[in-house]
């Protein structure tokens, strides 16, 4: 088991490293620079050549792209990520101010999936045909259908329409005011909760089908064993493992690819830095983002894996 | 419909029944307002976007300022100059400073001040960037000959210099700060503004709270203010419409002003004002056919502005017809005299038959196909491209529209390799010299994407620019748009654009302006009802 972790864990590296290589790349084919994006977007069209150049010389731009990528890699390997190209500040500061809120929608509403999914699948499967599992089918297709932000959007109209309230816009942690902070996250929790659970839903569903009909549930029901005991001891722990797998990879999206949600409700998160960092063509700071998202990726995965191997003996014996 | 309509007529009516002056302004309150940008840094004299002018502009004063009370955003008047006066041959303005005003940290503004801050917006040392030195060409010196008074040495007269003092960006910094670090207020906050720095969240808001010590006794009325950095408008028009939020200065479209209005019915005030930004059809004389300005003129001449301006103003962030002016400030031309250009001729019929006389003689077939560059940004650039190529159509142009992504828009426009393509300009104050500048001949403005020289162009806006009486200058100014745009189209315009502001009634003493850059220092601003 340890081995299978340590060749695990060492395959990280030169994935991280190709993601590297590949990020900087791409942002360099974008037209245009951050310069440009911030002197001549919009309003400065005027600016001289020698005040781009100026700024230019400043963020290390005028510099061979060998160069450019060795600098960026020596800070990489110990865990520098530099400064943002758009604002000077470390990027850490940068990430760390949005980590928090983007870390907590991603549980919550990963909790409201979860909440949603595994009883809604293992009731459709074990009534299947019934009116309750067609009941589930229409809720969790009609989740798959409706983009995450429309719902979030008829959340807003349906707070101000019938309670002339909104959710608060700045953003409160935790642990400084539980009311508040459950107050703004808790609609966009659930708008993205609902569509990540009717995927889960589905994968449940059709997991735990499939694992009913092994001849080890049917010796259990001919043993005359309780229903319940036979969804909870037998047959739940072998159909998690392709639900784990999509629970933990889209946990692992919506860490940073929230963007239209957050939007909606106005939160400072990741999704959007990423998008506006994209926009501003502030190099560091995307590929700072990129590296950790990948690296997040890449560690869920890792942790699935473990997870697999623990629920399923068959992986750790092969 | 009607609803909406009774609305805005009792939300106008509001604002002209109960002028903000006309009541007491009342002690109190926090001042929530979203901002759709954030600034990278928070020096003024480098940064370019309203995302700093908002929320910073009410920690620092300018020399002067432009009036708040007054609409046409052209009037400048005294800030932390108490008066001033102009030498004869106009190339001295002496400035007497007020005294007793005191930084945030407790020490003295002084001509130092000044004198240390305009040397960094003009004569900036190597390294530091400042985005408006080139609005200061004309000046040789600025001196502080003693601690309340300010000179600025002139090489030519320049019409439009007293009004560039007024300019929001130009922040006074402390000289002792600058001294030791010209940067330090790139990620600082120090000034002598109506409010102090409180705290800024990146990507999520700035607090300033009311300064007590603030020189102008008795403002400024609010407690404090809240900026909320929102870049999506729904949910900028959701924070108005739930009253989590008070205003946004930079301006709604008509449908969602329609929107607020429905919900919050007399509890919003709505303010509109034609706006200093316009878009415009640049045309690149390196192209052919587009080097023959009969085509050029075609082109305008092929645009019924009156029409459209009747419909995209319902749908659009756009509506006056205009010239190289805002309507209603006082250079811009009359719309009788406007309906003389080319382009703007009354009877469209009569225009597009010479469009098409003029693209014959020229030698361009019917149906000639040509690429219009336009940039990735829905309001109003996709309505304003949809009907243009629309209008084009019409003369038996048949146009491809190729959408250039935002960012990198101008990079790849000043390549010079498009056709014909949507340009901008937004001022943050009506003056010619700020308006016109952008026409110059290529070596005089890289930022002309015609790529034209005009010589005769050129010494108008020089004329114009010198000229200090106000009928001279605007027969300069109508010499100039005349050439511009009908003699020679070199650029085209399209519709002035339209700012709209409804806020919440509770808000009291501001004033639209045609700039959303202007009018953002808050000392003037209280909360009816701040309690609430």
């Amino acid at each position: 088991m340890i081995r299978y972790i340590i060749k695990r864990l060492l395959a990280i590296i030169p994935t991280l490293f190709g993601v590297a290589v590949l990020i900087f790349l791409l942002l360099r084919v974008v037209p245009g620079d951050v310069v440009e994006a911030r002197y001549m977007s919009g309003e400065g069209q005027f600016q001289s050549q020698e005040l781009m150049q100026i700024e230019r010389k400043k963020l290390g731009l005028d510099q061979p792209l060998w160069k450019q990528f060795a600098t960026w890699m020596a800070g990489l390997v110990r865990f520098d990520f530099g400064l943002s190209m758009w604002t000077g500040n470390p990027i850490t500061e940068e990430i760390k101010l949005r980590f928090a809120l983007s870390l907590q929608l991603a549980l919550m509403a990963t909790l409201v999936a979860t909440l949603l999914a595994i009883p809604l699948g293992i009731l459709a499967a074990v009534k299947q045909d019934t009116w309750i599992d067609y009941a589930v089918r229409v809720f969790s297709i009609a989740g798959l259908a409706m983009p995450s932000f429309w719902l979030g959007i008829l959340l807003i109209l349906a707070l101000l329409v019938f309670f002339h309230w909104l959710p608060p816009m700045v953003f409160t942690p935790i642990w400084v005011n539980p009311w508040e902070n459950l107050a703004q996250l808790i609609w966009p929790a659930l708008a993205v909760g609902y569509r990540y659970s009717a995927v889960s839903t589905r994968m449940m569903r059709s997991a735990m089908l499939e694992v009913l009909r092994e001849d080890y549930i049917r010796t259990a029901r001919a043993k005359g064993l309780w229903l319940k005991l036979i969804l909870s001891r037998h047959a739940l722990k072998n159909a998690m493992l392709p639900v784990l797998t999509i629970i933990s990879l889209e946990f692992a999206f919506l860490l940073g690819g929230l963007v239209v949600t957050e939007q909606v409700f106005n939160l400072n998160g990741l999704g959007m830095l990423f998008v506006e960092s994209i926009a501003r063509r502030d190099y560091t700071l995307t590929q700072a983002l990129v590296m950790l998202v990948a690296t997040f990726y890449l560690v869920v995965n890792f942790a699935v894996d473990i997870a697999y191997a623990w629920l399923d003996p068959r992986i750790r014996y092969r | 419909m009607k609803r909406l309509a009774r609305l805005l007529a009792l939300a106008a009516g509001a604002l002209l029944a109960f002028p903000a002056t006309a009541q007491t302004p009342r002690n109190g309150g926090e001042l929530i307002f979203p901002v759709p940008s954030e600034p990278p840094s928070y020096d003024g004299h480098r940064e370019e976007t309203f995302g700093l002018i908002h929320p910073f502009a009410p920690f620092y004063n300018t020399l002067l300022r432009v009036d708040p009370n007054d609409p046409g955003g052209t009037k400048p008047v005294a800030s932390l100059a108490a008066s001033w006066t102009v030498s004869p041959d106009g190339l001295t303005y002496t400035f007497k400073l007020r005294q007793g005003v005191k930084f945030h940290d407790g020490s003295e503004m002084t001509s130092r001040d000044v004198k240390a801050s305009y040397d960094k917006i003009i004569f900036p040392p190597p390294g530091v960037g400042s985005s408006r030195k080139g609005s200061y060409a004309d000046v040789a010196a600025v001196e502080a000959p003693d601690a309340y008074t300010v000179r600025f040495r002139l090489k030519e007269p320049s019409a439009s210099f007293l009004l560039s003092l007024a300019s929001p960006w130009n922040f006074i910094y402390k000289a002792d700060i600058l001294s030791k670090d010209m940067n330090w207020y790139e990620k600082n906050v120090m000034g002598t503004g109506p409010f102090t720095f409180v705290e800024h969240v990146k990507g999520s808001h700035v607090v300033g709270r009311k300064n007590p010590n603030y020189w102008d006794k008795g403002k400024p009325y609010l407690d404090g203010f809240r900026a909320i950095f929102m870049r999506d408008s729904a949910a900028q028009v959701a924070a108005i419409r739930g009253e989590r939020a008070h205003i946004q200065f930079r301006g709604f479209s008509p449908a969602e002003r329609d929107s607020i209005v429905a919900t919050l019915g007399n509890k919003v005030t709505v303010q509109e004002s034609p706006w200093d930004c316009i878009l415009m059809v640049g045309i690149n004389h390196n192209k052919k056919p587009f080097d023959d300005k009969r085509v050029r003129r075609a082109l305008t001449l092929a645009i019924d502005r009156y029409e459209g301006s009747k419909a995209l103003s319902k749908i659009a962030i756009v509506k006056e017809v205009a010239g190289v002016q805002v309507p209603g400030t006082p250079f811009a031309t009359p719309r009788e005299e406007l309906a003389k250009v080319a382009g703007y001729w009354p009877d469209i019929e009569k225009s597009r038959a010479e469009a098409r006389r003029l693209l014959k003689e020229a030698g361009v077939p019917e149906g000639f196909t040509f690429t219009f560059s336009n940039r990735g940004i829905p309001m109003p650039y996709e309505p304003l491209g949809v009907w243009l190529i629309d209008q084009w159509r019409r003369i038996g142009l048949n146009v491809n529209q190729q959408v250039i992504e935002a960012a990198s828009y101008f990079g790849v426009i000043r390549k010079g390799d498009a056709q014909v393509h949507m340009d901008f300009q937004c001022g943050y104050i009506v003056e010619p010299d700020l308006d016109l500048y952008k026409f110059l001949s290529t070596d005089r403005n890289p930022a002309n994407y015609g790529f034209y020289k005009d010589s005769v162009l050129d010494e108008l806006y020089d004329k114009q620019s010198r000229a200090t009486n106000p009928d001279e200058r605007k027969r300069f100014i109508r010499e100039f748009e005349k050439r511009l745009l009908d003699d020679e189209a070199h650029y085209l315009m399209t519709l002035q654009w339209h700012r709209i502001i409804p806020h919440s009634a509770k808000v009291k003493g501001w004033t639209i302006t045609p700039s959303h850059y202007l009018n953002n220092t808050l000392d003037t601003v209280w909360l009816d009802q701040p309690g609430h």
